[in-house]
């Protein structure tokens, strides 16, 4: 029991650690950039107009039931004015880039880590490199780009989007009541511009975690079709805590 | 610290690999494009093992310039792994691998004896999000030495070479296997390798498009000037199209010799597989 757990842990910090080495390697490639242009910009655009209908409808979701949720709680004290406040932080400094990132790790951090992984098993990473061509430089640096651009993008869609979604379940929640104009005095008194860059901060650096641990996952694919899968929920799971330990971290740093 | 990196070794060892394959990238060479020249390729006591799995032991082989030369053997005996070793996807344990006298895993490889090679993959390996004629051209675009019109001429000039003339705009997804096989052929080609390497090229083919695969293979030797080395369970395929070939059993070479030598060979493990890839199955 204790050595499997020990086993868990030890690989988990192989995992990291070689994550840690591909990145190494793709920052370096990323000095091609110039090159591989149409492929980054054909995945930002995959990546980001792709997910922009569902990032917009979660998030309005979001906000609307943050709204509601502190909303109807703040009625309680007669404190309602400040949900303009309460709902826009929150959007901006965690739910935003979080939920966007989560959302982006299910729907292409787990097709990346499909992509490449079926890529390995048929060969074709192999076929990339007799061909003299580094699969690090050709796969993972235009999707590392991307993502490190197209995630802070949505994720400012997502909070202006729940904002909004909080402002109309404000206004026309009886309960907690409040005109919009009061909600959005309320958010740009209190909301800062380093706040939202606080929020954009994170994004960037999940978007990171998205692509690396796609990419990486998709590499270590074997077994043929059966691995494929299997690699597509890992990618995911590892991506989601990596995620969530990566927003620990940055929040204690950017208090 | 040393303790972590003791225990795990994956990381140090990533990172460094990290580093020294940044360092080898190849510079740019492309001068020599026109003169592909057969080169030798000598294997000298190689060893492999996957996690205790001994796959290739003690492996000696020596291939002359310009050869077609065919290895074969039952499905699991390590030719894939054989090939790939050749190629320098695959560090062997133990041994070299000279290709024309420089050894391969020294990587000292400079302009004067570059080389190049090419293989032609078990499931072909074509990138499905390119056409054929992208799949064929990666190389020479990536190069970005040549303008594009002349990379179009020599797509369309390999295509032809392997029977494909006029379908550079197919979608790789419509393709057949044996055209798969073909474009395959072609995107090695455009490489104008001195050493070209199929893998099991005749797998999951049927009998017509084998006998025409084994055509266009046959083409080539008389019209590009390269070694030639290719491995597979078919044998008839293997004898018709080779100037030598070495049987390989259980990580082993057991044999070696011309398609005459071969047929007529006492080795009862050759005799065994001549007969059963022959006459049907064994105890018939
Ligand atoms: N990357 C790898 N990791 C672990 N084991 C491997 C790896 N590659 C090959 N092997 C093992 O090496 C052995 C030989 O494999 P190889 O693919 O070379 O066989 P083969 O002779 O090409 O067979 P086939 O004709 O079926 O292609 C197999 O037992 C395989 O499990
Ligand atoms: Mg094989």
């Amino acid at each position: 029991m204790l050595r499997a757990i020990g086993k868990k842990l030890l690989n988990s910090a192989q995992a990291s650690g070689e994550i840690l080495a591909l990145l190494v390697e793709t920052l370096y490639y990323c000095k091609d950039a110039p090159r591989n242009l149409p492929t980054i910009f054909r995945q930002i655009y995959d990546i980001g107009v792709g997910t922009l209908p569902i990032a917009s409808l979660m998030s309005l979701f979001i906000g609307m039931v943050l709204a509601l949720q502190t909303g109807s709680q703040l009625a309680k004290f007669g404190t309602q004015e400040a949900i303009g406040a309460v709902v826009g932080l929150s959007m901006a400094k965690e739910l935003g880039p979080v939920m966007t990132s989560l959302l982006v790790a299910g729907r292409i951090g787990s097709s990346m880590a499909a992509e490449v992984g079926a890529m390995q098993v048929y060969e074709e990473i192999d076929a990339l490199r007799t061909l003299e061509i580094n699969p690090v430089r050709y796969l993972v640096m235009p999707r590392l780009l991307a993502c490190l651009v197209s995630v802070p993008l949505l994720t400012i869609f997502a909070v202006m989007i729940g904002i909004v979604g909080g402002s109309v379940v404000s206004d026309v929640n009886p309960v907690i009541n409040v005109p919009m104009t009061v909600y959005f005095d309320n958010l740009k008194n209190s909301l800062e511009a380093s706040e939202i860059l606080n929020g954009l901060v994170k994004s960037f650096f999940f978007g990171g975690i998205i692509a690396q641990v796609g990419c990486y996952v998709g590499f270590k694919t074997s077994g043929g079709a059966r691995g494929i899968g299997y690699s597509t929920t890992r990618s995911v799971v590892m991506a989601f805590l990596m995620i969530m330990i990566a927003d620990y971290f940055l929040t204690r740093f950017m208090l | 610290m040393a303790d972590i990196s003791e225990q795990n070794p994956g990381l140090l060892k990533r990172l460094s690999h990290a580093f020294t394959r940044m360092a080898d990238e190849q510079p740019v060479s492309i001068a020599d494009y026109e003169d592909a020249t057969g080169v030798s390729v000598q294997i000298e006591q190689l060893n492999k093992s996957f996690n205790g799995n001994h796959v290739l032991k003690d492996i000696d082989l020596e291939i002359k310039p310009g050869e077609t030369f065919s290895i074969i053997g039952p499905s699991g005996t390590g030719k894939s792994v054989l090939l790939k070793h050749i190629v320098n996807l695959i560090k062997p344990d133990s041994g070299r691998v000279f290709i024309d006298g420089a050894d391969i895993g020294k990587r000292s490889i400079t302009d004067s004896n570059r080389f190049s090679y090419s293989m032609v993959f078990q499931t072909s390996a074509l990138f499905n999000s390119l056409t054929v004629g992208e799949n064929v051209g990666l190389w020479l675009r990536e190069k970005e030495v040549f303008p594009e019109r002349r990379i179009r001429r020599i797509i369309r000039e390999k295509l032809r070479l392997v029977g494909l003339g006029g379908k550079e705009n197919l979608q790789t997804s419509e393709l057949s296997g044996g055209m798969k096989k073909r474009v395959a052929i072609a995107r090695s080609l455009a490489m104008n390798p001195d050493l070209i390497l199929y893998d099991e090229p005749t797998a999951e083919l049927d009998p017509v498009t084998t006998d025409e695969l084994a055509r266009v293979i046959d083409s080539l030797k008389d019209m590009v000037n390269l070694t030639t080395i290719i491995v597979s369970h078919d044998l008839n395929f293997a004898l018709y199209l080779s100037d030598r070939v070495a049987m390989m059993d259980k990580g082993k070479i057991i044999e070696v010799g011309t398609p005459e030598e071969i047929k007529q060979s006492q080795n009862p493990i050759i005799r065994n597989f001549i007969y059963t890839t022959t006459k049907g199955l064994k105890g018939d």
